[in-house]
């Protein structure tokens, strides 16, 4: 799906104004109005309608369950956590930037020294019952590693619906398939972007 | 004689009421499905094929749910007020003939349970007393919104009942008799009224839809304004009397209309038995047609409508069918 559709945002250029004249303030007027609704047959206009409607039968209902509306890419649900596309191993380097920036206090993480000295994440939830899908956790995020998804079917039979590392990153024969999904909206890098962006002089 | 006269009166009686309170769970059926199709949805669609079952999953919630009395209403009326919208609505239907004469393994049936002569007049006048359930059910549900309700079904009460009664004199006239059999055989020989009578019938049409508090005039019940109105308290089956009452008395003021206006059942052939039902059939759709494309109209401009432009238009329509009448 392209962002194209989602970002063009007029929708027709053939907006006009109607011209709808004042309320009658006259007795005469009042009894000209009167007699125009109900001799010019406007109230046929609105059965007509309906009616032609009825026989074209173009419902726009979507049946919910069966079929699903598309979402933008840039839609914000669950949070995924991503995987380099190199050595399938973990974005997250565990700066904690995005439990610093949440705005609900939603993200607890919390890290150690693994046995090769690197910075690990050994803990991580999000309480998806405060979180508000603000996005600044993906916009901060400097690895593209908590992005949004597009998992909005959420249910719990609690209020604090905790939503786990584990749970979150890409599953690992997701990933030997090649089949992990770029994330398009906050944080996300634009298109276009190797064309336009200047690489630092090795000369300085 | 006597004893199978009775048997008969009994057996046509089951039937009306078994038919139609099954008609009155088919036409919601009906008018959601027309009204989702008007507004470009599907409707019910789950249970059973194309949602067909939906007033029986409709009618075992009404059944099974809990019958609740509020604190602070007055019980008896409270409890009684269903009841009278639907009594009324099937004791109305005992003047109405539903078909022509048929002859069933030899013995002749009359569809109507009593050819009064006083029909059309039985039937308007205890339509009319159907109107005491919005209105005592209204005032007994000690809430605001049920009291306005009640308030409103007394204004939609006095407003239409003079235009219907007056507007229907003018057929009365016409073929000097009260008795629906009367009105079809009229029709059979002089054309159908609507044709010498189609300021009549028009006015007559909008009673009806006030009489029904159907679209235009719905507001007894007004979900948007009075969230429901008197039925703000009702729970389970009471509040499914209402709904029966309603739908019945909607296809029983369609039966009128066609018999009054639109030739009836004609002569007694199986066509005409058919062509009259297609006919009610009509006017049900075109209460649900209406409710899919008008707004409604406020309390005032109902009594504005019926009191200064109906009722001026029905007194002359009489005095002109009148002085006809006289020349020829």
């Amino acid at each position: 799906m392209k962002n194209e559709q989602f970002n063009d945002r007029n929708i027709s250029n053939d907006y006009f104004k109607v011209d709808i004249a004042d309320y009658p303030t006259t007795d005469w007027g009042k009894f000209k109005c009167a007699l125009d609704r109900t001799f010019k047959l406007e109230l046929l206009v609105g059965l007509w309608v309906v009616l032609r409607e009825m026989f074209k039968f173009n419902t726009h209902t979507v049946k919910y369950p069966e079929e699903k509306m598309p979402i933008g890419p840039r839609y914000r649900a669950v949070h995924e956590m991503k995987r380099l596309w190199e050595s399938d191993t973990e974005r997250c380097i565990g700066c904690g930037l995005c439990e610093k920036i949440c705005i609900s206090n939603c993200i607890r993480i919390d890290t150690k020294i693994d046995e090769n000295s690197r910075k690990e994440v050994s803990e991580y939830s999000i309480n998806l019952g405060r979180c508000i899908f603000c996005g600044y956790c993906a916009e901060v995020c400097p690895e593209l590693a908590i992005v949004h998804g597009g998992e909005y079917e959420n249910a719990s039979d609690q209020r604090e619906h905790f939503v786990m590392y584990e749970d979150m990153l890409t599953p690992l024969d997701k990933m030997k398939a090649g089949t992990q999904s770029e994330f398009e909206g906050f944080g996300a890098i634009t298109p276009h972007e190797e064309e336009r962006v200047k690489k630092t002089p090795l000369a300085y | 004689m006597e004893t199978a006269y009775l048997i008969e009166t009994v057996i046509k009686i089951v039937v009306i009421l078994l038919v139609f309170s099954a008609l009155a769970g088919i036409g919601t059926y009906f008018e959601r499905k027309v009204l989702a199709f008007m507004q470009r949805r599907l409707g019910p669609m789950n249970v059973g094929p194309y949602g067909m079952l939906q007033f029986g999953a409709d009618a075992i919630k009404l059944f099974t749910k809990e019958d609740i009395i509020p604190t602070n209403v007055v019980s008896p009326i409270f409890k009684i007020a269903p009841v009278i919208t639907v009594s009324t609505a099937f004791i109305a239907a005992a003047a109405i003939p539903f078909l022509p004469s048929f002859t069933l393994f030899g013995y002749e049936v009359h569809p109507i349970i009593a050819d009064i002569n006083i029909g059309i007049l039985y039937i308007l006048g205890v339509m009319g007393i159907g109107l005491y359930g919005p209105l005592l059910g209204g005032m007994a549900s000690a809430n605001k919104f049920s009291l306005l309700s009640a308030a409103r079904s007394a204004v939609v009460f006095i407003s239409y009942e003079v235009v219907a009664g007056l507007s229907i004199l003018a057929p009365i006239m016409l073929v000097g008799s009260l008795s629906l059999i009367d009105f079809n055989n009229y029709q059979i020989e002089n054309g159908w009224i609507i044709l010498s009578q189609p300021v009549a019938f028009l006015m007559f049409w909008i009673a009806a839809f006030a009489e029904t508090g159907r679209t235009p005039f719905h507001l007894i019940a007004n979900d948007h304004e009075i969230i429901d109105g008197f039925g703000t308290e009702y729970s389970g089956m009471r509040w499914g009397l209402f709904y029966i009452g309603e739908y019945a008395n909607m296809f029983f003021i369609s039966f009128v209309i066609s018999l009054l206006f639109l030739g009836g059942f004609g002569d007694g052939s199986v066509i005409g038995a058919f062509l009259f039902l297609g006919k009610v059939a009509f006017f049900f759709f075109c209460f649900l047609w209406a409710r899919a494309a008008w707004p409604d109209v406020r309390p005032d401009q109902l009594m504005w409508l019926c009191w200064k432009v109906l009722m001026p238009i029905a007194v002359i329509n009489i005095i002109i069918t009148g002085v006809v009448i006289m020349e020829g």
